[in-house]
């Protein structure tokens, strides 16, 4: 087993076993005011950050390249409105465009 | 397939659900939302497939992650980070991360559900964002069950399906950079970000994580900011919160 495939199986188990776990844990035992807004918060906070990297980062410099503009047109089809995998192609078109010019 | 949109948003877990009464629906209704949601969720497992092998990872690794994970911001952030050079092992935490959610999704849907053995056990594979919100919107425990099977399996099945096919069509184009697929990632974790962005509260904690990860980034090995600046963020967010109370 390569590394990568011991991560893809192990992050595959936790996940299940978090799933499983809301089914089974009894409610009152995650129902404290501050599980509940930390579980609030970790998404926002993981994508805000995941988005930066994904856009800006370059090994371990910052860059603004066509990444930058596909998320301004993502932005912009997300606030129409668009369905999710309009937002992505249409993110991607950009950027593949404004390479080829 | 969802025909109206309420003026103000509540509790939507998903981009692609919002919350809406129309009163009583009947179970056909109810399965034929589900099924929208299911192939409308499904089809964008084509992006996954797509970005995974442009992020390095072969068919049958990209495949494995939609069947045993089977979460789509956990599988989008894993993949995301081994593109970035980040280690598997870093990828495996966030992914963790992020899928904690589900464990209180499940809390809300176990007094609906009433499941157990290994009915339970499958139905846990499938407590994910969509089929969390089919569930909750129904008024009886009957048709939160028909939502959220419904949606759930659907999504598996779509989501599995059009993985392979992204995967593979995805290893035929050659240079993923030439098709924008570096920058379609940037635009997933958006598109999944955007829903929760209903609050000052919620848009400062994404601002402050952003600046974190961007900060941290000449600094540190790659994912790190991702992990790192996420818990800035979420510390800067219970500090907020609790700052702005009497």
């Amino acid at each position: 087993m390569t590394p990568m495939w011991i991560a893809i199986c192990a992050a595959g188990v936790g996940c299940y076993g978090l799933k499983y776990a809301g089914l089974s844990v009894p409610a009152h035992i995650m129902d404290h005011p501050l599980t509940i807004r930390i579980a609030d918060l970790i998404p926002v906070a993981l994508l805000g950050a995941l988005l930066t990297v994904q856009v800006f980062a370059a090994d371990s410099s910052l860059v603004v390249d066509a990444r930058l503009l596909g998320l301004v047109v993502a932005a912009g089809l997300l606030m129409l409105r668009a369905p999710f995998l309009i937002v992505v192609i249409g993110a991607a078109l950009a950027a593949a465009l404004i390479r080829l010019l | 397939m969802l025909h109206k949109v309420p003026p103000q948003r509540t509790q939507s877990t998903s981009s692609a659900v919002l919350p809406y009464d129309r009163g009583v629906s009947s179970d056909r209704s109810v399965i034929s939302d589900s099924l929208g949601v299911g192939v409308a969720t499904g089809a964008y497992g084509v992006s996954f497939g797509a970005i995974s092998v442009a992020s390095g990872l072969d068919v049958w690794q990209t495949c494995a992650l939609s069947l045993l994970m089977f979460t789509g911001a956990s599988q989008f952030a894993f993949v995301g980070i081994i593109g970035a050079g980040g280690a598997p092992v870093t990828g495996a935490l966030t992914a963790l991360l992020l899928g904690s959610r589900n464990t209180f999704y499940g809390l809300g849907l176990a007094p609906q559900l009433r499941v157990g053995g290994v009915s339970k056990a499958a139905a846990a594979h499938v407590v994910i964002d969509e089929s969390t919100a089919m569930a909750i919107t129904r008024k009886t425990p009957h048709q939160a069950r028909l939502g959220f099977y419904w949606t759930g399996w659907s999504i598996f099945i779509g989501w599995n399906v059009m993985t392979l096919v992204g995967a593979i069509a995805g290893t035929a184009i050659g240079d993923p950079r030439a098709y924008g697929l570096d920058a379609a990632v940037g635009a997933a974790f958006l598109a999944l970000l955007w829903p929760k962005l209903t609050s000052w509260h919620a848009r400062s904690v994404a601002l402050v994580a952003a600046a974190a990860a961007a900060g941290l980034t000449p600094l540190s090995a790659a994912g790190m900011p991702i992990i790192a600046g996420g818990v800035i963020a979420v510390g800067f967010g219970l500090v907020l919160r609790t700052a702005g109370r009497p």
